[in-house]
């Protein structure tokens, strides 16, 4: 286990998992639930466009420019993981800048060995897609088995694909050694679970 | 003669080294994105544009810094925060009178040397803006501070005893690897070399993502390239060297090619980039 995020200063947590999965959408969820209590700031990284900062800045989950883009040179996992570079600069000048609570980096859509480097990152979530397959958990893989916290996303389309989502949490669960797994659907419903897990991992000074 | 080779340099020259260059192509994205270039022997005719000007106004200066830095410096266990990120490490880093290299000048731009302190007797601010007037548009000088900056993050990591205060917080890349290099143990004519296989190496390993060339094929492009332009290495170590021992950054080389300038400001201002520059 990673230490705890140090007091007094933003709590980063990075977003990750295949594309399309819905990461984009938990991190408007997660601005809009968060916003009023805790000053936040996103940095993402898509693939060759801005097109997850355009989103979150057309819905308006916060201030345009809490939110930047970073550009990753056709490699979003180096871009987490083996050289953080573009994002820690990114991060730096959003904690110059607005001094946040909490940073989320959602990363470009990537595969189920992308995770990200705990020298960017304090807490990292891995999303992954029910429509994208039910046997994904049981595959594990970096991703479902370490994150610190899984979200299986889209469960409302379980029914519609056939995927059976008790079992996805099940293959989570073996895998993840007591760490925690929500199921959500994120576009249709509210993620309680998860906010209460983002909120516990930032100390605000009371 | 023995040619000795300081292991450290290594790591310098490794395009695993984390200091954000795997997301720049070194222009040439622009290049592809407009069908300029296709091929392997379209990627080695752009680096024989521009490794003879713009390389060569890099390698300068990288020598030069690497000149510059006078005086061996104490060496320090690493002391890296890493959870800190970026935060002021508490352990103090050598004293500016340890070394020749504080700041005693100022630069126009954003992030270079600042105009405090006057104890060493290097003055960064003149080199950086040497740089910064051969370096004809402003995408570009953007371009090396931002490399400069993530380079002074590694090098503060990989080499705590490396005089880089002195800097500023975005200086020039070139002048970053120049003192990383005499860091690390080697010569100016090390910080030559490596500033030119760094360009080299962007060019050929952003060519292949983008292109999807055979990365053998590009392997040897970046050979060639290095083997070509061996002089270009020898005549910058030796204007580098030479500027730096008169003091004096108006001796460092001037060159350009303006097409792959203009080509960075369009890349610049353009949606839908890979590459950072
Ligand atoms: N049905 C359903 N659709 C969802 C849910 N969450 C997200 N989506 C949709 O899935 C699509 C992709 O969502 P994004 O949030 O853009 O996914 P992403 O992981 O950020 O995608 P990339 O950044 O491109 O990798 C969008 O059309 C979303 O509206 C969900 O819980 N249920
Ligand atoms: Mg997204």
């Amino acid at each position: 286990m990673h230490d705890h995020p140090k007091p007094g200063r933003a709590v980063r947590i990075g977003i990750g998992g295949p594309v399309g999965c819905g990461k984009t959408a938990l991190v408007a969820a997660l601005c809009r639930a968060l916003r009023d209590e805790l000053s936040v700031a996103v940095v993402t990284n898509d693939i060759y466009t801005t097109e997850d900062a355009d989103f979150l800045r057309r819905e308006a989950v916060l201030d345009a420019e809490r939110i930047v883009a970073v550009r990753t040179g056709c490699c979003p996992h180096t871009a987490i993981r083996d050289d953080v570079t573009a994002n820690l600069d990114a991060v730096e000048d959003l904690v110059e800048r607005f001094d946040p609570d909490l940073v989320l980096v959602e990363s470009g859509g990537d595969n189920l060995t992308a995770t990200f480097s705990y020298g960017l990152i304090d807490r990292q979530i891995f999303v992954v897609d029910t429509a994208g397959g039910d046997d994904v958990p049981r595959k594990g893989g970096p991703g479902v088995a370490g994150a610190d916290l899984l979200v299986i996303n889209k469960v409302d389309l379980g029914p519609l694909v056939g995927a059976d989502t008790e079992r996805m949490a099940a293959d989570a669960a073996a895998v993840r050694d007591g760490k925690p797994t929500a199921l959500v659907s994120v576009r249709t419903a509210p993620i309680p679970e998860v906010v209460d897990w983002v909120r516990a991992q930032v100390r605000v000074p009371a | 003669m023995t040619l000795v080779v300081a292991p450290e340099l290594w790591l310098l020259a490794d395009s695993r080294l984390p200091t954000g260059g795997h997301a720049h192509s070194g222009g040439i994205e622009a290049a592809v994105r407009r069908g300029l270039v296709t091929g392997p022997d379209d990627v080695a005719a752009w680096l024989a544009g521009r490794v003879p000007t713009a390389g060569l106004v890099t390698a300068a200066a990288a020598a030069a810094a690497c000149a510059l830095v006078t005086v061996p410096v104490e060496r320090r266990a690493p002391s890296v925060d890493l959870l800190g990120h970026g935060r002021p490490s508490p352990d103090p880093r050598p004293s500016p009178a340890t070394w020749r290299g504080a700041p005693t000048g100022g630069s126009t731009e954003r992030g270079g040397p600042s105009l405090e302190s006057g104890d060493g007797d290097v003055d960064w601010a003149r080199w950086d803006a040497a740089i910064s007037a051969r370096t004809p548009v402003a995408a570009l000088r953007d371009v090396s501070r931002q490399q400069g900056r993530a380079m002074l993050r590694t090098v503060r990591a990989a080499w705590p005893h490396a005089p880089v205060d002195g800097l500023g917080a975005r200086p020039h890349q070139a002048l970053v690897l120049g003192v990383a290099t005499r860091a690390a143990g080697g010569t100016p004519h090390d910080a030559a070399a490596l500033a030119v296989h760094h360009l080299t190496g962007q060019v050929c390993s952003a060519a292949v993502r983008l292109l999807g060339l055979d990365p053998l094929a590009l392997a040897g492009v970046h050979a060639r390239a290095l083997a070509a332009h061996g002089p270009v290495v020898g005549t910058a170590a030796e204007a580098g060297t030479a500027a730096a021992a008169a003091r004096d950054p108006d001796l460092l080389p001037t060159a350009t090619t303006p097409w792959p300038e203009v080509l960075a400001v369009l890349h610049a201002r353009s949606e839908g980039a890979l590459f950072a520059s």
